[in-house]
């Protein structure tokens, strides 16, 4: 229908746009009426959202007209403003930012500086940015999830902590039982992903590759790249934070920091 | 000259500490002093709220004091390994806080850390110490709180410290067992002639227990001296 009131793709794609956002407000409307305090930011996250997307349509449009390098920058950006929004998930983690910096870099930054000097991602700006936003982002899910479990098990288990350290065990010694079901709880969606591959969801990327002609198998083979990607950027951004996050819950006495 | 007449093994000097919040400063402790002989126990009795925890937290060094210092042997304890000076000055919790797993692998850990193992027959007599004798291999999710109190006790007492910090032990419990633990906590004590400082709001279990009563108000020491002299006036 409403290919018959709009004419040029663009203005297809805004029309579509609006329409799946009148939806998701009724929906966000309809869940405040029942009790959840979602209803207010709803519109705002949306427009957020579509102007961020926008944005980064006209950036690549704009980059495709440079070369492949010009993506190193844009994804160092991408990892910078990922660990902004980890940071804020966890602001009672002391130095969360630089923690999420360098875990991030480790995970998503290797991954894709590997994949790229093997040749699996190819070095194109078409293919290297939205690749390459894809890791980040999921690398970013991961962590946040990662951290916030992480202090979740810490406050709940203060006293477990305090007396392993009371024991004279070592302050990562003391921590270990929760850093390792952090980890295991933040690569969940990431395995499940992966185990439900073909069978319960074909990914965006998969569908977006079929549909401008390339060959489906070589899609699925791609996107099953892609998600071994994410699942390894993740489990090495993790396995950094194993390393790091202790450092900054404990002084340097080992003592448990207050976490509010 | 001074030092080598110390035999204190335990002395607190103007231990104090203040928290810096946002509202501002919150002070918790403020000029606590005392000395410990071997083998004396130290009731430290006060309200909720009195100072009574900050107090032996710091002596285990959880927390760190603001000011003043605790001497172990006449050494100022920040000067000595902390994991090293926490095997030397142990710590039971009001609740037990056991880790997952058997009873004998809670006993096993402190040893552990330190890269020492016990044996089996190790493990058993802490556990006929305790009281808990056959129960080893029994998995700490089934013990009653009582139970899970001496394990937790067994497994402070693994470490051989000199000195034993009691953070209310028996205010979690019913009264039985209550009982029990503060009988079994003097006889271990008293048997191995330990130093201890046991953090108390129970008046009559500072007159039982302690050869030295330190009362606690406001986060000030309001007295110390013999139980009879404090309590019984």
């Amino acid at each position: 229908m409403l290919r018959l009131l709009f004419h040029t793709q663009v203005s297809l794609g805004l029309g579509q746009a609006a329409a799946v956002a009148v939806l998701a407000i009724l929906v966000a409307r309809f869940a405040a009426r029942r009790g959840a305090n979602i209803g207010k930011e709803i519109p705002l996250v949306l427009l957020r959202g579509l102007v961020q997307i926008l944005l980064v349509g006209l950036l690549i449009a704009a980059l495709l007209r440079g070369p492949w390098w010009t993506g190193i920058p844009v994804l160092a950006a991408m990892i910078f403003i990922a660990s902004t929004i980890v940071r804020r998930r966890v602001p009672e983690l002391p130095g969360a930012y630089t923690l999420s910096l360098l875990c991030m870099c480790a995970g998503a930054g290797g991954v894709l500086t590997v994949m790229t000097l093997l040749g699996i991602v190819e070095p194109k700006i078409i293919i290297l940015i939205p690749v390459g936003s894809m890791v980040i982002a999921q690398n970013m899910n991961i962590q946040s999830l990662f951290l916030n479990r992480f202090l979740g098990e810490v406050r709940s288990h203060r006293g477990e902590i305090e007396s392993a350290l009371a024991l004279g065990a070592a302050a990562d010694r003391a921590a270990e039982p929760y850093l390792r079901a952090s980890f295991h709880a933040s690569l969940i969606p990431a395995t499940d992903n992966l185990r439900s591959l073909g069978i319960v969801w074909i990914p965006g990327m998969m569908a977006g590759m079929v549909l401008s002609g390339s060959s489906p198998v070589y899609a699925a083979l791609y996107q099953f790249i892609i998600l071994g990607m994410i699942f390894t950027a993740g489990g090495i951004s993790c396995l950094t934070a194993t390393y790091l996050a202790p450092r900054r819950i404990f002084t340097p006495q080992q003592q448990l920091r207050p976490l509010s | 000259m001074s030092n080598f007449m110390n035999t204190d093994v335990l002395q607190a000097v103007r231990l104090s500490r203040t928290l810096d919040l946002a509202s501002g400063p919150k002070c918790l402790l403020r000029d606590v002093s005392f000395r410990l002989e071997q083998g004396q126990i130290l009731a430290v009795l006060g309200p909720s709220g009195a100072g009574k925890s900050t107090l032996l937290r710091m002596l285990n060094r959880l927390d760190e004091p603001t000011d003043g210092t605790i001497l172990f042997h006449g050494k100022d304890y920040r000067e000595m390994d902390t994991r090293h000076l926490r095997r030397r000055i142990g710590m039971v919790m009001q609740h037990a806080y056991l880790f997952p797993g058997t009873s004998a692998e809670n006993v096993r850990y402190g040893p552990a850390q330190h890269g020492d193992g016990l044996a089996d027959t190790q493990v058993s007599e802490l556990m006929r110490h305790v009281g808990m004798a056959g129960y080893e291999d029994r998995d700490v999710a089934n013990l009653s709180g009582g139970e899970a109190q001496r394990v937790s006790i067994a497994r402070a007492l693994a470490n051989q410290p000199e000195v034993l910090l009691l953070d209310e032990p028996t205010s979690a419990l019913d009264d039985a067992s209550k009982q029990d633990i503060e009988r079994l906590l003097v006889s271990l004590v008293r048997e191995r002639n330990t130093t201890c400082v046991w953090v108390t709001h129970d008046v009559s279990q500072a007159k039982r227990v302690a050869d030295l009563v330190l009362k606690l108000e406001g986060g000030q020491a309001a007295g110390l001296g013999t139980p009879q002299e404090l309590l019984d006036a």
